[in-house]
């Protein structure tokens, strides 16, 4: 099955596009274009690798999970270090992919929206490593929920805005961004981070992180002799992690792949971001994709207990891959991330990120179901140490 | 191609001498859908020739804070598509005043292509301006667009290229939408509009060649509006019409306050 989406528009089968104000167009047509040609690049490639190399601190381990593992006694499970990047989780891939590009094209004032902070404090790592001027649109609430966070960008000198407009989360930090791109579009690049957002994001930011599946690849054959898995899991909340670590290895039918979203209180209650499993096709920022939003269209507030996995939307190409049934996509409660962070913590001394713990959560109905000649990887998005604060005050102990 | 009997093709055919064609944008169901009624019917005889409907959305990503304060607002309130339709129905009970629903796509989808672009003709709508829907994305909306009579009126902006230009007046129908000024909507300071508008200006002169021109984005006074839209058929305003129903809703004599404005608008302070 050979698989060479977006199309040059930038669709993926009915999803994606450019769904965009007029003053929008010139800008992505120029991004695009010097994105096609940067990638194309070799000495781009290779500046983008020596960073990822000597600054990221990639590649990351692939690590055998033998207690996780032993517990099920079932399929060996291995997990991608992603939380062994540079600041704490695989953002940091695609930050530093769209500075050098910005670089590249003369663009010297960086914007971002963030969630979980993640994607914000890669973005203003990335900029205080380049000595370039960055500012970070967040929602007033998240900035709540995520106060380490803020105090990272703010250390590394980014101006982090709140925002109160809307829910105060992901969606209204990423309206903010773009109105501040429109205003700006001369000298503004905006490093959006996820798998969203019209053509050519989507296709760019996965490819910024197709670094995760290609080393995975490889680190599996040294390891078992054999390039691929028979399951690959990864969180999906825009769904970059997801993208990073699935790209590389759609064409191989063999591998199961499994994108874990989070239900929040349930996928049937009002209190989701269970968007594939209860959402409908629709138009936001910029690209069609699954959504959810009522019967007239507004768009509805997303719950999870993870500020990174809180969007009502999802990146273009996931909705493709859902549809086309390759993926599978399953959601998490907040409940059962919970109990996916003390498991992985308490069998393999790693607490992960509330994002990533959605993945481990669905261990317990995956593992049962594979046999002990199969092998498993989880994509290990990112590490706890900002999550410490909800996690106190859900666990029960 | 436009129907010769659409009332925005009239407009335009009508239109002679010197005074600039006034189009102002207000929210559907702000302050309160018996309000935009009414708001509608007194604009005709206050100046306006024709109406911008806006269709509220709850993620207005091209909007600035008034805009965005007027649609939040609106779908408090219970605004709804069907509710719109109705708005428009009424007006057109005892208007001609030709009516331009304008908005973002995710609502229109969520009631269906189709069944909108059905309702909306029926209602009495004469076309539509979908920001987000740039010419390339036209064929999600442009067949049925057409099947009903209903124009689409495409914009374009001060990056916009001069072949880009070209081809979007190709496409528009009814008009083309100049936004002068980057950035979100929102009345701004006349120097801020004035000093990067001129360039612009010519070359949508240069180019647009096909359908009549409309300037908007920015304005909010009377002398702003004549000195932008000299080279143009006319000129739109929005959120500084908000900003004054903000203003005065619902005082006593809210709308006599709201008209004079409208008034001072089109014909200067007398
Ligand atoms: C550790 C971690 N994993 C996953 C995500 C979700 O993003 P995505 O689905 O784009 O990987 C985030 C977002 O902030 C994150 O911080």
């Amino acid at each position: 099955m050979k698989y060479d989406l977006p199309t040059k528009e930038g669709y993926f089968g009915d999803f994606g596009g450019r769904f965009v104000p007029e003053i929008l167009i010139p800008v992505l047509e120029e991004l695009e274009e010097a994105y096609n040609e940067a990638w194309a690049d070799d000495t781009f490639r290779e500046q983008f690798h020596h960073l990822l190399e000597e600054y990221v601190g990639r590649p990351t381990k692939l690590t055998y999970a033998n207690r996780l593992t032993d517990h099920y006694g079932k399929a060996k499970i291995y997990l991608k270090r992603e939380d062994l990047c540079h600041t704490g989780a695989h953002k940091i891939n695609n930050a530093i992919g769209q500075i050098l590009l910005a670089q590249r094209m003369g663009k010297d004032r960086i914007i971002a929206e963030t969630g979980a902070g993640q994607h914000g404090v890669a973005t203003a790592t990335a900029c205080a490593k380049f000595g370039v001027d960055c500012i970070v649109y967040m929602g007033a609430e998240d900035m709540e929920r995520q106060k380490l966070n803020v105090e990272r960008m703010r250390l590394l000198g980014t101006e982090v805005r709140p925002v109160t407009s809307g829910s105060q989360t992901l969606k209204d930090a990423t309206n903010e961004a773009i109105r501040d791109w429109v205003t700006n579009v001369e000298d503004t690049f905006y490093i959006i981070g996820s798998v969203v957002g019209p053509h050519p994001y989507p296709k760019m930011v996965r490819n910024f992180h197709r670094v995760i599946g290609d080393e995975t690849r490889r680190q599996l054959q040294e390891a078992e002799g054999r390039e691929t898995p028979d399951h690959l899991l990864a969180c999906v909340g825009g769904g970059s992690n997801a993208m990073g670590i699935f790209y590389p290895f759609i064409e191989d039918e063999s591998v199961k792949m499994y994108g874990l979203e989070a239900a929040g209180l349930g996928a049937d209650t009002d209190e989701t971001a269970a968007t594939l499993t209860i959402g409908q096709p629709g138009v936001l920022h910029g690209s069609m994709s699954y959504l959810l939003h009522n019967s007239e269209g507004q768009i509805q507030l997303a719950h999870s207990i993870s500020a990174g996995l809180d969007y009502p939307g999802i990146g273009p190409e996931h909705s493709y891959l859902h549809d086309s049934k390759r993926v599978n996509y399953i959601s998490i409660t907040d409940d059962q991330a919970m109990e996916g962070v003390k498991l992985l913590s308490e069998t393999e001394g790693i607490i992960p990120a509330l994002e990533t713990a959605h993945a481990v959560a669905y261990l317990d109905e995956l593992m049962p179901k594979t046999s002990k000649d199969e092998i498993v990887v989880l994509n290990c998005s990112g590490r706890g140490d900002k999550d410490m604060g909800t996690i106190s005050k859900n666990i029960d102990h | 191609m436009i129907k010769t009997d659409n009332r925005i093709s009239q407009l335009f055919e009508r239109h002679e001498g010197s005074e600039k064609i006034m189009s102002l944008f207000l929210t559907a169901g702000y302050p309160d859908p018996e309000a935009t009624v009414d708001l509608i019917l007194g604009f005709e005889d206050n100046g306006v020739d024709m109406v911008e409907l806006g269709m509220p959305f709850s993620d207005p990503l091209a909007d600035g804070p008034t805009i965005q304060y007027s649609s939040n607002k609106a779908i408090e309130q219970g605004i709804t598509m069907a509710k719109i339709m109705e708005i428009v129905e009424r007006v057109r009970e005892k208007s001609d005043i030709p009516i331009i629903l304008m908005g973002y796509i995710n609502p229109v989808l969520r009631y269906g292509v189709e069944r909108f672009c059905q309702d909306a003709a029926k209602a009495g709508v004469d076309g539509l301006i979908i920001p987000d829907i740039p010419i390339e994305e036209s064929g999600i909306l442009s067949d049925q667009a057409e099947k009903n009579g209903l124009p689409i009126i495409y914009l374009v902006a001060p990056n916009t290229s001069d072949e880009r230009m070209r081809k979007i007046d190709k496409a528009s129908q009814g008009f083309v939408y100049c936004v002068s000024v980057t950035g979100v909507t929102g009345a701004r300071e006349g120097d801020e509009v004035a000093q990067s508008v001129q360039r612009f200006i010519e070359r949508v002169k240069a180019n647009v060649t096909h359908n009549p021109k409309m300037v908007g984005f920015g304005i909010k006074s009377h002398e702003d509006a004549q000195r932008i839209a000299a080279d143009m058929d006319g000129f739109i305003v929005g959120s500084a019409l908000i900003d004054t129903i903000r203003e005065h809703y619902p005082e006593q004599g809210w709308k006599d306050e709201v008209f004079a404005f409208v008034r001072d608008l089109k014909y200067g302070k007398r």
